[in-house]
């Protein structure tokens, strides 16, 4: 291999790894120049592409993120001038005023990447919109990964993206970070949209494969990347602690050949202790600032589970306890499945079942196979096998995980024959 | 600045001259409260109930909304608002939606320059 080749390596090296972590901050920075988001995205998109060129004749830049946000922004220009659409493109700039092109300091560069998450999870947008313009914009995976991971098809996803985009330009969606008022709703939109990411990569619909680990990989990175933004936010160090923590436990969840495994058969001692950790501190300083909601709350309830040296010898009061004061602040149907089974634990198998009975009334977990699942994983518990196989069987009719589907035909094949 | 289409949907029939004594309370204070969201009011129009309405598909003449439902059209205004979320703020605090009904927010459809 020559010289020449090893420094082309480089160069793509640097390239990629600017792609990796300076995406979204070019993005950010180019889109209130281009007041579009496709414009901008199509403009950052050849600014990597010149960076090839440029830095293996010029060198790598000290700041490659400053390097390619400069380029990107005057590519933009360019495009806004040449087509004398200035006025017209104006809706999604912040301030013509503030536009500075010629950066004398590259450390002058706003961070943008604040504006950039919250457009992209608006109230108004559709929830797959947000999700996937989230992905496509600020983490700057490609439409065809993206669609792999929602398992649609290429076409469908680009779409989607497309109609997002065009709402955003046509209904004046704002580039700007919400004012103190909005600033809780949206900042829950916007980790609703991340914790979607990260269980759409933590449980995958069939198989685990690459672009679904990206995909949880991109989750954590934008949990950190907001912390940084927004170290003040109590509700996403919750986040970031119930990711860690329940990736933590990722490589036990399935036994060697891809069953499903319950909390209770998990290898503890194969845990992730270094995110156990990290997860419980950051639980520890959100539970200081006395704001907690429901991020915070399940990453609590999920460092009692990571640090207890059993199944058994887990701190269920104080895990009941925590799902109580869940429950205040998101009163939803599914965490009040989850708390059933810490009732079970505390006050015993039949007091659960009056709590899954009341759920079975209310009707709106109707179409979710882990009602059936922990009514019959209770009615079990109880020595009633009849009345679990027949609950069983209606969460088998349910699940559509083949991990849980073979899970569950296992515990039914366990009641219907004790023996076995 | 944008303009914006709001649409006020009531519970059927929308019958503007039996709205109930709150509606009719907030609707005073209505206009003073949208213009300390920073949008000023274009234009906007009341419709009678929709028992009244008259639907035209194809041929076909037909007695009621054009889309059968539990809410109908009861009204709507135009504002300049300068982006969404202020259009949105406007939106809410419509009495429509605290009274079984809601508000469609439509941006203005204006030609591209040549």
């Amino acid at each position: 291999m020559s010289v020449g080749d090893n420094a082309a390596t480089a160069v793509e090296r640097a390239v990629t790894d600017a792609h990796r972590r300076e995406w979204a901050f070019v993005l950010a920075a180019t889109a209130r120049v281009a007041g579009d988001l496709d414009l901008a995205e199509e403009c950052v998109q050849d600014a990597y592409l010149a960076a090839l060129d440029a830095w293996a004749r010029d060198g790598i830049p000290r700041k490659p993120g400053a390097w390619l946000t400069t380029t990107a922004k005057r590519k933009a220009l360019d495009v806004l001038r040449r087509e004398q659409v200035f006025r017209a493109k104006m809706p999604l700039l912040v301030e013509p005023d503030e536009v500075a092109m010629d950066e004398p300091d590259d450390d002058a560069i706003p961070d943008d990447r604040l504006r950039l998450i919250f457009t992209c999870c608006h109230p108004a947008l559709a929830r797959q919109a947000q999700v996937a313009l989230t992905l496509r914009l600020v983490c700057g995976v490609g439409t065809g990964d993206i669609a792999k991971a929602f398992l649609v098809s290429e076409p469908t996803m680009a779409a989607r993206v497309t109609r997002a985009k065009k709402k955003i330009s046509a209904a004046r969606i704002p580039y700007r970070v919400p004012d103190a008022g909005e600033l809780p709703e949206r900042l829950d939109a916007v980790l609703t949209v991340i914790h979607l990411l990260y269980t759409t990569g933590h449980t995958a619909a069939s198989g685990a494969d690459l672009v679904r680990a990206d995909v949880v990989g991109h989750a954590l990175n934008l949990t950190r990347m907001l912390m940084a933004l927004m170290p003040d936010e109590p509700e996403v160090r919750g986040l970031l602690a119930l990711l860690l923590l329940t990736d933590a436990r990722r490589a036990t969840r399935t036994d060697a050949r891809g069953r499903l495994l319950r909390l209770e058969d998990q290898d503890r001692s194969a845990w992730d202790r270094a995110a156990i950790e990290e997860g419980r501190d950051l639980v520890a300083d959100a539970f200081r600032t006395g704001r907690v909601g429901r991020y915070a709350l399940q990453a609590a309830i999920a460092a009692l589970h990571a640090t207890a040296d059993s199944y058994a010898a887990t701190d269920w009061r104080r895990i009941l306890r925590l799902y109580d004061d869940l429950l205040k602040v998101w009163p939803s149907p599914v965490v009040a499945l989850n708390r059933a089974v810490a009732v079970s634990m505390v006050h015993g198998p039949q007091a659960a079942l009056d709590e899954i009975e009341a759920l079975r009334q209310d009707g709106r977990l109707n179409g979710y196979h882990y009602l059936p699942a922990v009514h019959a994983d209770l009615l079990r518990r109880l020595d009633r096998p009849e009345e679990a196989a027949v609950a069983y069987r209606a969460a088998l009719s349910l699940a559509d995980n083949e991990a849980e589907r073979e899970f569950l035909a296992a515990r039914l094949a366990e009641v219907l024959d004790p023996a076995s | 600045m944008a303009q914006y289409g709001i649409f006020v949907y009531q519970p059927a029939p929308a019958d503007p001259m039996n709205l109930p004594a709150e509606y009719e309370k907030a609707l005073e204070t209505y206009p003073a409260q949208v213009a300390e969201t920073g949008a000023e009011p274009v234009t906007g129009f009341a419709f009678q109930p929709s028992t009244t309405a008259t639907s035209v598909r194809g041929d076909e003449i037909s007695d009621g909304t054009f889309h059968p439902a539990k809410e109908v059209l009861a009204g709507f205004f135009v504002i300049e608002a300068p982006d969404l979320d202020v259009a949105v703020k406007v939106a809410k605090l419509n009495p429509a939606t605290r009274h079984g009904g809601g508000v469609e927010i439509r941006p203005l459809f204006t030609p591209p320059e040549e």
